[in-house]
């Protein structure tokens, strides 16, 4: 059994969390403040007034029904291309394989400012308009690499003898991949669908570079914090974004606990 | 499923698997090296040999899963080296039984029956009919995951055999055993096979385990056969030293050692009789013996002779050997077997 940890390890743990989680607390707090001017500390009084005004802003259902557009899309993206290129990389050697590996986890390691620059130049190079489609491109470059990662991880710990079992069987590919393939990655294109979807809705680099003049959500908070009137109504909105991207997150955790492994056969069974 | 047209005019007696100079080269490695062989109908052939050697990569053509570089590959006297695996009369049991871990035990043996379109009643009687076949019956609701290595392995034995292929490949079904249950289930695949009267073709690396269970077996070393032999010609007269070491640990010697015209020659363990003393002579050799193995059964004795290092094996253990002494091993001169010179 280990010991319990010093006062000092617990002291700092508890300091550390709350430096990391107090903000939120803050957020929440400044929905429900009475006061509309300043972040007036502790609010005078507490109300739940805001949340009708929220939902009452025009501007702010458009800007979320546009976010969960470009999420929607650019995520549909990536399922259907992070998994093809997830086979590939899994099932053939070639020149360059390496190579191809960093590229594509680049989008994600890269500042998002360079991918937005480079995105911008390219489409500017192309002569296409900044559009709902140049949004979801650019989000798409990122959204691919977490369904990648999550369905090649899948397609390593699965073996690929299930596949030619299958095809031994007498099902052709297209069976082999409805009945046997897609099951399998199943919750790995869940997981990593929904940490696409979440990671699309909060983006606002790349966003800023490949946009015109729409306005995601997270766009819609920049320019409403210029703004100082009804603060609060930011922060109601604050509260809801963090349960919608939160909420996804937590279950794509959910689903990508460790389910049955058969990989192996009875060497351990 | 494309279902292979036989023709009409061949004979009961057609064989049931023809290679034909196979080869299949993996880049620069020669998996399968001109590899020729026929496997008769209802034959329980087994494919032996070290890893490497060729012999998983032999059977894998035969099931589909790789492309021969060059040759011919013909099942039941159809040509099928380009057909895919989903188009062979041919069932697969995997070395790692690559059950499918999101079905169940019934819809995993099924699974061959639902992908060709018969209707679910029929598909879990027929199901159960192989559950009980492996001696499962009442597993069907369960995961693989809820198995026994042992149960998975006939859980993969009863998907493999639903269809009734006139054509079984095993790739060491049974590796991933323990001895005991290794060995019972050597049994059972045997009166499987007689009870089926389908071909297995059953690669191992287990010398043991293809001598006692196969009608033939063929020895493979580096993509190539070495030997094609019955289980008893194979072990009495090894051709190679390949197989003369690998198939049951053969002494090999020189010839000029024995006072015999050049060459080499095995000599099996049991055949060497052991005393104490030195002596030379025809039919026998001397040297120190340098350890004893008590093995219950039989004891094995390890004697230095010159260069080399020979074993004997007795049924009982020999009375007044000391490790250290001088010890004198003789046989009967029809027991060498002449080997041929390595190519």
């Amino acid at each position: 059994m280990p010991g319990k940890p010093s006062l000092g390890l617990r002291l700092a743990f508890y300091l550390g969390m709350l430096f990391l989680h107090f903000p939120i607390v803050i957020i929440v707090l400044y929905a429900l403040t009475t006061e509309d001017r300043t972040y007036q500390f502790p609010p005078p009084g507490l109300t739940l007034r805001w949340f009708g005004e929220a939902f009452q802003r025009q501007d702010m259902w458009a800007a979320l029904w546009l976010s969960l557009q470009v999420a929607a899309m650019a995520t549909g993206i990536a399922l259907v291309l992070g998994t093809m290129v997830a086979a590939a990389m899994y099932r053939f050697q070639f020149l360059g394989k390496d190579f191809i590996t960093v590229l594509l986890i680049l989008p994600i390691a890269l500042p998002g400012i360079l991918t937005g620059i480079a995105l911008l130049t390219t489409f500017k190079r192309l002569a296409l308009e900044p559009s709902f489609w140049t949004i979801v491109i650019g989000h798409a470059t990122f959204c691919i690499v977490t369904v990648y990662n999550n369905v090649v991880a899948r397609f390593r710990r699965t073996g690929f003898s299930q596949i030619e079992a299958s095809m031994d069987l007498g099902a052709d590919w297209w069976t082999t991949w409805r009945m046997v393939v897609l099951p399998s990655i199943a919750t790995a294109l869940l997981a990593g669908g929904m940490l696409s979807f979440a990671l699309s809705f909060d983006e606002v680099i790349v966003t800023t570079f490949t946009a015109a003049d729409q306005k995601t959500l997270p766009i819609w908070f920049l320019n409403e914090l210029f703004r100082p009137r009804e603060r609060p109504i930011t922060n109601v909105v604050a509260v809801f974004v963090m349960l919608i991207t939160f909420l996804p997150i937590v279950l794509a955790q959910w689903l990508t606990r460790d389910t049955d492994d058969l990989h192996g056969g009875g060497k351990t069974g | 499923m494309v279902q292979m047209l036989k023709e009409p005019n061949t004979a009961s007696a057609q064989a049931a698997v023809v290679l034909r100079e196979v080869s299949c080269y993996f880049g620069s490695v020669k998996a399968v090296d001109g590899v020729s062989l026929e496997i008769l109908p209802g034959e329980f052939f087994s494919m032996l040999g070290p890893s490497g050697s060729g012999k998983t990569t032999c059977l894998r053509l035969i099931g589909g899963f790789e492309q021969p570089t060059s040759g011919q590959i013909v099942l039941f006297g159809q040509d099928a080296s380009r057909l895919p695996p989903y188009a062979r009369d041919v069932n697969t049991v995997f070395q790692d039984y690559a059950l499918f871990p999101h079905m169940n035990v019934r819809d995993n043996v099924a699974y061959a029956l639902m992908v060709r379109g018969v209707p679910r009643p029929e598909r879990h009687r027929r199901a159960e009919e192989m559950l009980e076949l492996v001696k499962l019956a009442g597993f069907g609701d369960r995961r693989p995951g809820q198995l026994s290595g042992g149960q998975r392995q006939r859980v993969a034995l009863a998907r493999a055999l639903i269809n009734r292929p006139r054509l079984l490949l095993l790739d060491e079904p049974l590796g991933a055993l323990d001895l005991k249950l290794r060995e019972e289930m050597q049994i059972e695949l045997k009166a499987l096979q007689r009870q089926l009267g389908i071909t297995f073709i059953y690669v191992t690396h287990d010398q043991g385990e293809a001598l006692s269970m196969s009608d033939r077996v063929a020895v493979f070393n580096q993509g190539r056969i070495e030997q094609l032999d019955t289980p008893k010609q194979l072990y009495e007269y090894p051709q190679t030293e390949f197989v003369a070491r690998f198939v049951g640990s053969a002494n090999v010697l020189e010839g000029r050692l024995l006072g015999l015209e050049g060459g080499r020659y095995a000599l099996r363990p049991e055949r060497i009789a052991i005393r104490p003393g030195s002596q030379n002579g025809p039919n026998c050799l001397s040297g120190i013996l340098l350890d004893i193995h008590y093995l219950g059964a039989q004891t094995r004795y390890e004697v230095q002779v010159g260069e080399e290092r020979l074993t004997a094996v007795t049924s009982s253990e020999e009375q007044g050997l000391q490790i250290g002494s001088a010890v004198t091993l003789s046989w009967e001169r029809g027991s060498l077997r002449p080997l041929r010179e390595a190519v």
